[in-house]
């Protein structure tokens, strides 16, 4: 199956519908909270979350001996929650930086989930099969039920973000003024890490816990790069997380062995890559851009400011002079000279220059005009 | 005697098991402009952060008007540290300034016309009417302070807390400020500040406080801003106050 089969089959074909339906609502959500990770500077939380529900699912399988998803899933959303907080405390209670803690429960509660698994696996037991797959995830295992799920908790999360939309900003941008206007900045702060927690968990099944964080990273981190409104960011995050999702599955399901998660994060990291070249405001390529025509400008500039000090001493301000006498200027180029005639601010009369009336007058307000541009 | 607008009790704060602040009691009168001053570490900024229930004191209560601070919030404004923030937060000059006024809005509530108006008043009268579209990570040290000055007028408040306004700002900047913290006064209003240029304290404020972990002196300027007291509280013999 090619591309363009994929899209034509996704509409009628059942399997296609609800997996491309689930990882596009999977990558919305997870960009749009994604968004408020990214400017907490909490980016790598979501990484331990994710490597926190680990040990969640294995018990959960443990204790009901069953491998419905959501059973699991739940598993790994209190073990991501126990997660979680055990790294806000640590950050709270001891002298440890956030980093630390961040990677010290990571590593922890992923070794005690590999640990619990591989003990699964040597159980005499033909259903313990197929746990691994949470991962790397399985997108060809969402069943309608689970992208309902998913549409559900994308609801909530969207209706809460609307409703506190002030206060998440708020805290967001100054946590300490939040507190002194009278908001409780506690309670915002576990709704909102509460939400990145849930969207985490429901993208196991897909993502996977290894590569989940990328889901929300990726498309925030490019999203940031074309916009300076929250609202913008947020909006943008999600529908970059949203086409990760469907172009990542297209790719996925029209080639032969390629799994789905690692697909999606691959196509989210094309959005970061291309935000950061491409983005006007932000991006490398247009940076450079800049930088080079500002340095051509100032060299221009410069070179007009050196013959208009040389003109100002002739009665005549057209008064003729050698072109030799600019080598001794740096930053003079036959380029500049050749620029400068263009735009009419110079006459050129065999190796002799000199300045027009519209050049000496530009040259003289140059400083000036400069300064009130900067303003 | 007026009013008693800000009163501490016992004050003690503490990092961990090293005392910040130990034992402070202050009483700031209505109406004064103050400058709190002291070294590096001596709890300036503590004292500000445990007055507007930021951090938790160990012990000690703090009233605004005889009330605990909860009840009197409205009547409260903070300019925080310039640094506190990250300015590159996507959002323009305006929307922080509008921030002032999500205070008396309360949850969930939008800011409207009416809130977008005091916010534009309040940019004009720090002269960054101009700037109010402008991204806040392209403004400049000394536009960012005007916007969070700003955004504490929008509070229309009765005391304000600054901490290091003039931090990082050039002479005209400062100037604006501290002509703004004077009509501030003149309207009656309690304004509060940390402030660290020694040089400056008789020209610009009318009360001090002398803080290093304990507090060391606070009254009027003119009465007791003198060697004394900067010495006591900054260890060093000091012979700067004698320009009058």
């Amino acid at each position: 199956m090619d591309i363009s089969e994929y899209f034509s089959l996704v509409f009628s074909d059942y399997t296609l519908r609800t997996i491309t339906l689930g990882t596009a609502i999977l990558g919305a959500v997870t960009g749009m909270l994604g968004s408020f990770a990214v400017l907490r500077k909490q980016s790598l939380l979501g990484d331990a979350i994710s490597h926190a529900a680990l040990p969640g699912i294995a018990v959960a399988f443990l204790i009901t001996g069953t491998k419905d998803t959501n059973t699991l899933l739940l598993g790994a959303l209190v073990s991501g929650l126990i997660g979680t907080f055990w790294i806000r405390s640590i950050v709270k209670k001891t002298h440890l930086k956030s980093d630390t803690a961040l990677g010290l429960i990571l590593s922890l509660f992923f070794g005690f989930g590999m640990l619990l698994l591989t003990f699964i696996q040597k159980q005499p037991n033909a259903n313990q099969a197929g746990l691994d797959k949470y991962l790397f995830g399985q997108a060809a295992t969402l069943v309608e039920s689970d992208v309902w799920l998913m549409a559900i908790v994308t609801g909530l999360c969207l209706f809460v973000l609307l409703l506190f939309w002030k206060e998440f900003k708020l805290l967001l941008f100054d946590a300490d003024y939040t507190k002194t206007l009278g908001f409780n900045t506690r309670f915002i702060d576990i709704l909102i890490t509460s939400f990145i927690v849930l969207a985490i968990v429901l993208g196991l099944q897909t993502v996977g816990v290894v590569l989940m964080s990328a889901m929300l990273l990726a498309p925030a981190a490019a999203a940031r790069q074309w916009t300076n409104s929250l609202a913008t960011m947020v909006l943008l995050a999600a529908v970059f997380g949203a086409f990760s999702g469907v172009f990542g599955t297209a790719i996925s399901a029209s080639q032969t062995n390629l799994s789905t998660g690692p697909v999606i994060v691959l196509v989210a990291s094309v959005f970061v890559l291309f935000s950061f070249v491409f983005s006007p405001s932000r991006g490398l390529l247009f940076k450079q851009l800049r930088f080079i025509k500002n340095r051509r400008d100032l060299e221009l500039h410069k070179t007009l400011a050196f013959m208009h000090h040389i003109a100002e001493t002739h009665e005549n301000i057209s008064h003729p002079h050698a072109i030799k006498l600019l080598n001794s200027f740096q930053g003079y180029t036959r380029k500049t000279l050749q620029k400068l005639v263009e735009m009419n601010y110079v006459e050129l009369k065999g190796n002799m220059w000199s300045l027009t009336k519209v050049g000496f007058e530009a040259a003289a307000n140059l400083y000036t005009k400069q300064s009130t541009e900067d303003e | 005697m007026s009013k008693i607008a800000v009163k501490v009790d016992d004050l003690t704060v503490a990092y961990n098991y090293k005392p910040v602040l130990w034992d402070i009691d202050l009483e700031i009168p209505e109406g004064v402009l103050m400058a709190i001053v002291g070294p590096n570490g001596a709890g300036k900024s503590t004292l500000i952060k445990s007055i507007l229930g930021i951090l938790k004191p160990i012990a000690g209560s703090v009233t605004i008007y005889g009330k605990p601070y909860n009840k009197q919030r409205q009547l409260v404004a903070y300019v925080p540290q310039k640094g506190s923030v990250d300015w590159d937060f996507p959002t323009t000059a305006l929307d922080v300034v509008m921030m002032g006024t999500y205070g008396s809005l309360g949850w969930i509530k939008r800011p409207r016309q009416k809130e977008k108006k005091a916010a534009l008043e309040a940019l004009e009268k720090v002269g960054m009417l101009a700037f109010k579209g402008r991204q806040i990570s392209q403004l400049s040290g000394g536009q960012q302070q005007r916007i969070f000055l700003a955004r504490a007028l929008v509070q229309n408040a009765s005391i304000y807390f600054m901490d290091e306004p003039f931090q990082g700002v050039d002479a005209t900047t400062e100037i604006a400020i501290i002509n703004i913290l004077k009509e501030l006064r003149k309207a009656g209003k309690t304004v509060i500040v940390v402030h660290h240029d020694l040089q400056t304290v008789p020209e610009y404020f009318d009360w001090v406080t002398f803080l290093n972990v304990k507090k060391i002196a606070t009254g009027p300027v003119k009465d007791i801003f003198n060697d004394d007291n900067l010495t006591k509280t900054y260890g060093i013999n000091f012979k700067v106050s004698v320009q009058e």
